[in-house]
């Protein structure tokens, strides 16, 4: 089974974040970065997968030339090669447009299946999977629990709301976005990061790709903190002094003591 | 303009964020001065659509067809589709539920669209919409504008809106039959199922304290059951602690998991993505102690502690006790 994980460089989950002068983006410049989470739970099921059925794991990123960094530490972890559109310009806003670059590269390598993350942590659309999908005309499942290989096609789990689960027949080709947490994360090993260095990792730029970027269907007017609606009361001074107003007001104001 | 409201139904009921998308949708259509319809896709749902039929509508379109009889992203997203071409409304409003982040990004593409997704509210700027989302987990805000012709489509936000608004009136509905074939639905969805009774029920409890990504170890949540323990609460935790296997996923609040509404709930070292907020923001009194100042669980906590969790646990628990 050739299989194809698409993963997405985001911020790292605990950056302190501040919105860049321009207001259409955070401050960039100080910020250390990391595999999307969800992405990272995608990896492992494409790599379980191929341990489990033979083939080809390839990672396929679109970002800036830092982003080599986490395809770097994917190869570590197992995949066997990887493709880099690296595009300092992505139209982060647009789903679409990243999309859109996905298809062009992944045509040509005919993947059997093709699995992300549910969604990025930066952004938040939870789009590009199934944008993906619609865009090379594979059918498609989110928010995928488990996958079985089933004859010719795949069985998978999904997770529908309110702890309701559905099984769902699929044939192959096929795009599946997993759920986070499906399985333990596995670390790279040092052999693993030894070996990711002679791996292939094949770069490719938008215009390589002939895909003109299309007009945005969206515009950005700003990007800024959220006012505070609620009136929080915060207690401050050391954690003993806080603590101890804290318990005050549970007791007689929430009387929950 | 012209406003559509897809609403969702699991086939016993409306789901509940479709009253808050046709609020959402009579909300924007008076601030337009536009007129809104609704539509369900459902095969065989008159009795749905006659539920429909008694709001503030214009019309109730009734997607109706023998293939749509289970969800499938295929025939969902053709048959809108070929509503969306037939009525050609200028907006299309969706709840962000799980099924619509299946299918509406399909749909959207097959328009040659980008749908705005998870908005969480708007306003009307010199009668163009600007639609407000989350980014980084609802840490950040931007405000989005569509830069295309319309039709153009968003899903909103669990509890963006208040499903309490919506205005009651009197609609025709129209059924619609669009053109499917077997071969058009390439999935073949099965029964639905829960994995196991759950033994905790959250929902019934008085007092909840609640666990994040903060705790760090394993070993640390021994010092939240013991908060939860002097206080008389039930212990319960965000998504990624149940994931790692740290507590049982029937401890889990959020959209995944249980949805609450404690007299207090605690949450400790709960930054508060929105898939938590949805379970539990209906709490009495919510209460946050996170070292994150600007984590989104402060918009909702109605009292709340900046600082590190491993020094203000300990001694808060010496509080409660010494009040007790």
């Amino acid at each position: 089974m050739k299989i194809i994980i698409a993963i997405k460089q985001v911020p790292a989950r605990d950056s302190q974040l501040r919105i860049a002068s321009s207001k259409k983006w955070i401050e960039d410049a100080d910020l250390t970065y990391e595999i999307n989470e969800p992405d990272a739970y995608a990896l492992e099921a494409g790599l379980q997968l191929k341990e489990q059925h033979g083939g080809e794991a390839v990672v396929i990123c679109a970002g800036p030339a830092r982003a080599a960094q986490t395809i770097r530490e994917a190869l570590a972890k197992g995949a066997d090669r990887a493709i880099h559109i690296e595009d300092d310009k992505l139209d982060a806003f647009d789903p679409l447009a990243t999309a859109n670059l996905l298809a062009a590269a992944l045509r040509p390598e005919a993947p059997d299946l093709i699995l992300t993350g549910l969604q990025s942590d930066d952004l938040g659309y939870g789009q590009t999977g199934v944008i993906l999908a619609e865009l090379m005309g594979l059918p498609h499942a989110t928010l995928i629990m488990q996958v079985e290989k089933q004859g010719d096609g795949i069985r998978v789990k999904r997770e529908l709301e309110d702890g309701w689960f559905q099984h769902v027949d699929m044939p192959l080709p096929a795009l599946l976005t997993i759920q986070s947490g499906i399985s333990k994360l596995r670390y790279a090993t040092l052999m693993g990061i030894k070996k990711a260095k002679t791996k292939e990792i094949k770069r490719l730029t938008a215009g390589e790709l002939g895909t003109a970027p299309p007009a945005p269907k969206i515009t950005v007017d700003r990007v800024y903190l959220p006012e505070h609606t609620k009136h929080t009361q915060l207690f401050d001074g050391s954690p003993k002094e806080a603590a101890a107003k804290l318990a005050e007001k549970l007791k007689f104001e929430a009387r929950v003591i | 303009m012209s406003i559509l409201a897809v609403l969702e139904h699991n086939g016993q009921a409306f789901h509940r964020m479709s009253w808050e998308t046709l609020a959402a949708a009579q909300q924007l259509a008076k601030e337009t001065n536009s007129a809104v319809a609704a539509a369900l896709v459902r095969a065989g749902g008159q009795s749905s659509a006659g539920e429909l039929a008694r709001k503030q509508l214009e019309k109730v379109y009734l997607v109706d067809h023998e293939l749509l009889k289970d969800y499938t992203p295929d025939g969902y997203s053709l048959a809108l589709r070929q509503l969306i071409d037939q009525v050609k409304p200028s907006l299309v409003l969706f709840p962000h539920t799980y099924q619509v982040r299946d299918f509406l990004p399909k749909l959207a593409t097959s328009l040659g669209k980008v749908a705005v997704s998870d908005v969480v509210s708007h306003r009307v700027d010199n009668g163009q919409l600007v639609l407000v989302r989350q980014l980084f987990q609802g840490k950040v805000n931007v405000d989005v504008r569509f830069a295309v012709e319309p039709p153009n489509l968003a899903s909103l936000q669990a509890g963006a809106y208040r499903a309490d608004q919506v205005a009651e009136g009197a609609a025709p509905v129209e059924v619609v039959k669009p053109q499917l074939s077997p071969a058009d639905i390439r999935i073949k969805p099965l029964e639905l199922f829960r994995e196991s009774q759950r033994a905790v029920d959250l929902g019934a409890a008085e007092l909840i304290v609640s666990v994040g990504r903060g705790i760090k170890e394993p070993e640390n949540i021994a010092l939240v059951q013991k908060l939860a323990d002097v206080l008389g609460a039930e212990l319960a935790a965000s998504r990624p602690i149940c994931d790692a296997g740290w507590l049982p996923m029937e401890r889990q609040v959020g959209s995944s998991g249980q949805t609450v509404a404690p007299k207090m709930y605690l949450a400790v070292g709960i930054s508060g993505a929105i898939q938590h907020l949805v379970g539990m923001k209906g709490s009495r009194t919510v209460v946050a102690i996170n070292k994150d100042a600007n984590a989104p669980i402060f918009e909702i906590a109605d009292y709340g502690i900046v600082g590190d969790l491993f020094q203000v646990v300990p001694e808060l628990i010496d509080a409660i006790q010494k009040l007790k």
